[in-house]
């Protein structure tokens, strides 16, 4: 087939066909409408897998039983008049109405959709102990008073991690062996622990020991009067979380996009391009960057579900007062209604983290845009 | 098999930080087992959890003895001087009343102070209590009078003031501060008894110490050697075995279900994305707080939610690549079970890359225990380096720096040692990285 034939092929298919442009939105479309499906439905597997193990033997049951009978005997707290046995007969049959108000007589597979339903529209009802800044005990309050400042630092440390990473390991690729490259492979083993190690240390150098930044809360005490001087009192508390967070997340990811650049400019046609003598920024970001750049997201996938556990440790070091620290708080306090919420809250939050990068994904992957078949 | 050893060992040669992290791990092995053949797990933990009487000698969180190297003025050591040693006379001054005197006496050679003082002394008698006299008896010639009175049965102790008892009357010109007066002092103990048979006392005068063994101590009074060092085979221990296993069974299930394809295959496809879909820690969390504390329960748990990760589909991608080799089926030609060709065949073949992952598993799961041990979640019959840092957490704030930077130091040279060994094994094994 000579090119005038394809040319004219060609012109025949982009009259008969609606555009181009047109056509990989539809794919786009197409592929994202099923990926959220998919990952919809995973994420529901997810959180009823998780409402059974939560029960965990039918502990979180004891515990509502319990949180019943206590509620039932301050009720009929002061009731004198009958005799201690009349008593316990009466106390034990509103026990038993009190469970089966609360469906507890009924077996667990039977109860667990209902919970199921509840956590999933997140009708918990209300905390029995634990309230909001403003005093609110519903259980969706509290999740969602937390909720913003988890997404703070978890959304800005990520973001420095993916960007960061991509920038220090793209340098590292193209001083393959110098002495610049050989100190960051050496210090990745170092750097490699949990944000909360980071943290104490930063907490050491920065809050003791120069006392430049705050050892954790949200906010100076007392409050800034000025809405300005109050977000920068909080920036300047985000500082140290933010940090622990991204250094526990960057050593790895800046590994894994050097492994992954390194293998690729040994490429054939980055060989090639090298030959033809093409400038080596021009190189490193079309040749390189490009072709990796999915294989780089879906990596990153993975360290940002690992991100989603390590912030609540985050939290706890630094006293920031997220989802992750009403989990703690929950949990040390019996509130099996939040705890289950929060669990159901991060179960989201995972899915919409994988869901945002295959949204991103589907912007780079030169695959989707152009229809072809072969995609994982 | 030889060559191929001899090979592997000609790479490491050119890695020399393998050689330096199979060091550090060895002697963190050599530690581990030196640990569990001196001190009984039983004896060990006993004493970690006894009440604070049983350290009583003790200095309260001080920081270990080495740290006088880099300081101008040492710290004193413990200096515990016992009256069972010391000779009492005894005189009859009156019908039924005798006077007793003991002196103990003891050589101060510090100019810093002790962090605390006391007298621990037990008494006994009949029927009458002896009165007593404590006088301090400075190298300056100065008495100070510590206590009168007639105390009463059982153990007592007496806190006494460290500057006031051992400070020179003036304070130093060079920087301003009341300094300790070296010389010899002298505790006398006189009673006057109403009881015949001398005075029946056991006393021991104790200056804690501004530091205390190789690791300090904590609030509690505890020697944190004891846990530092019985932390490291506990560390070692949970990391292999976590690591190994969920390495081994998540590559077991990737071959089984690369090679068996089918509903199989989408099976244990299906549960590693719901399993990544459900929050880790927090469903961890509340089986520690509510569930069981015991240390293998969780573990067991770990393990499996850590098997169906992400790492699962790497390991599923690889064996996809082997089921077409030729000697795959060749292997199928000459009448090979599914069984025979996963165990013999794929498995052996992908396992060196297995090892980077195994390696690098290992700090993982130890920082994990201390993560969890710095929510709170720790097994009460165990000692580990993250329960000490738990505890150590508010400390931090007031100061004990050596209270976080004993286990923190630890932990952080055990994660350093398998992580610089598991990414340079890494480095060797994956060929494509070691050639560019």
């Amino acid at each position: 087939m000579n090119t005038e034939s394809i040319a004219a092929e060609s012109a025949t298919q982009t009259a008969a066909r609606p555009p181009e442009w047109l056509r990989t939105l539809g794919r786009c479309t197409r592929y994202l409408g099923i990926r959220t499906i998919v990952i919809g439905l995973t994420v529901l597997a997810g959180i009823y897998a998780a409402i059974w193990v939560t029960n965990l033997g039918g502990f979180a049951d004891e515990i509502r039983r319990a949180d019943i009978r206590y509620s039932i005997v301050m009720a009929v707290r002061g009731l004198d008049v009958m005799s201690t046995e009349e008593r316990m007969a009466f106390l034990d049959n509103l026990y038993e109405a009190g469970y089966r108000a609360a469906d507890l007589d009924q077996p667990f597979w039977k109860r667990s959709f209902r919970y199921f339903g509840n956590a999933l529209s997140f009708s918990l009802g209300d905390a029995h102990h634990m309230v909001t800044g403003s005093g609110s005990d519903d259980v969706i309050d509290i999740l969602m008073d937390g909720l913003p400042w988890t997404l703070l630092i978890f959304g800005v440390a990520n973001v420095l991690t993916f960007c960061a990473g991509l920038y220090i390991a793209l340098i590292l690729t193209r001083r393959y062996g110098s002495l610049v490259d050989r100190t960051a492979t050496l210090l990745v083993p170092v750097f490699a622990t949990p944000p909360w190690f980071h943290g104490l240390f930063l907490i050491v150098i920065f809050a003791l020991l120069t006392r430049i930044l705050p050892f954790g809360g949200i906010v100076d005490n007392p409050i800034p009067s000025t809405q300005l001087g109050y977000v920068l009192s909080i920036l300047k508390h985000a500082i140290l979380p933010i940090t622990a967070l991204t250094l526990g997340t960057l050593p790895h990811a800046i590994y894994a996009n050097r492994a992954l650049f390194l293998i690729h400019s040994t490429e054939d046609f980055v060989e090639l391009a090298r030959a033809k003598g093409l400038a080596s920024h021009r190189l490193r970001l079309r040749y390189i960057l490009r072709p990796v750049l999915p294989a780089i997201i879906t990596n990153f996938a993975l360290v940002s579900i690992v991100s989603w556990q390590a912030v609540i440790i985050t939290e706890h070091v630094f006293n920031w007062p997220g989802l992750g620290e009403v989990l703690i708080e929950a949990i040390r306090s019996n509130e099996v209604a939040v705890i289950v919420g929060a669990v159901t809250m991060f179960a989201y939050l995972i899915g919409i983290t994988v869901l945002f990068l295959d949204i991103a994904y589907v912007l780079v992957d030169p695959r989707v845009s152009l229809g072809m078949k072969g995609r994982s | 098999m030889m060559r191929r050893l001899k090979g592997a060992l000609g790479v490491l040669r050119r890695y020399p930080t393998v050689g330096i992290s199979l060091l550090l791990i060895l002697a963190l092995i050599a530690v581990s087992v030196y640990t569990m053949v001196t001190i009984p797990l039983d004896e060990a933990v006993d004493r970690w959890n006894a009440h604070e009487n049983t350290w009583w000698d003790i200095p309260r969180a001080v920081p270990p003895a080495w740290t006088n190297l880099f300081r101008a003025e040492n710290l004193p050591e413990t200096i515990l001087v016992s009256t069972s040693t010391a000779e009492d006379s005894i005189a009859q001054i009156a019908d039924s009343v005798w006077t007793s005197e003991t002196v103990i006496s003891f050589d101060y050679e510090f100019t810093t102070f002790p962090s605390e003082i006391a007298f621990y002394y037990s008494l006994s008698y009949v029927a009458k209590k002896p009165q007593l006299t404590l006088t301090w008896l400075r190298p300056d010639g100065e008495e100070i009078q510590l206590y009168f009175g007639a105390p009463r049965r059982g153990r007592t102790r007496l806190r006494i003031d460290p500057e006031e008892v051992l400070g020179e009357a003036e304070p130093s010109e060079a920087d301003g501060r009341v300094k300790a007066l070296p010389g010899e002092y002298t505790l006398r103990i006189d009673a006057m008894l109403f009881e015949e048979g001398g005075l029946d006392l056991d006393g021991d005068l104790v200056l804690f110490g501004g530091v205390y063994g190789l690791a300090g101590t904590d609030f509690s009074r505890r020697d944190l050697t004891l846990g530092l060092l019985w932390g490291t085979p506990i560390a070692l221990m949970l990391g292999f075995i976590a690591a190994t296993g969920t390495t081994l069974l998540g590559f077991m299930f990737a071959a089984i279900g690369a090679w068996l394809g089918g509903w199989v295959d989408a099976t244990i496809q299906r549960i590693t994305e719901i399993n990544m879909m459900i929050p880790f820690l927090p469903v961890i969390l509340m089986v520690g707080w509510f569930y069981s504390e015991s240390i293998w329960v969780i573990l067991g748990f770990i393990v499996g939610f850590s098997i169906f990760s992400g790492r699962l589909k790497t390991y599923r991608a690889m064996f996809l690549q082997l089921v077409n080799a030729p000697y795959i089926e060749a292997a199928r030609a000459y009448g090979a079970g599914s069984t025979r060709i996963i165990f013999r065949y794929m498995i052996p073949h992908v396992f060196p890359a297995l090892l980077p992952h195994i390696i690098l598993g290992i700090p993982l799961f130890v920082f994990l225990e201390a993560s969890l041990a710095f929510l709170g979640i720790a097994d009460p019959q165990l000692l580990t380096w993250g329960k000490i840092l738990s505890e150590a957490r508010e400390a931090l704030y007031m100061g004990y720096y050596h209270w976080v930077l004993g286990p923190a130091f630890l932990l952080l040279l055990t994660g350093l040692s398998f992580s610089m060994l598991g990414y340079s094994l890494d480095r060797v094994f994956n060929p494509r990285l070691r050639d560019v």
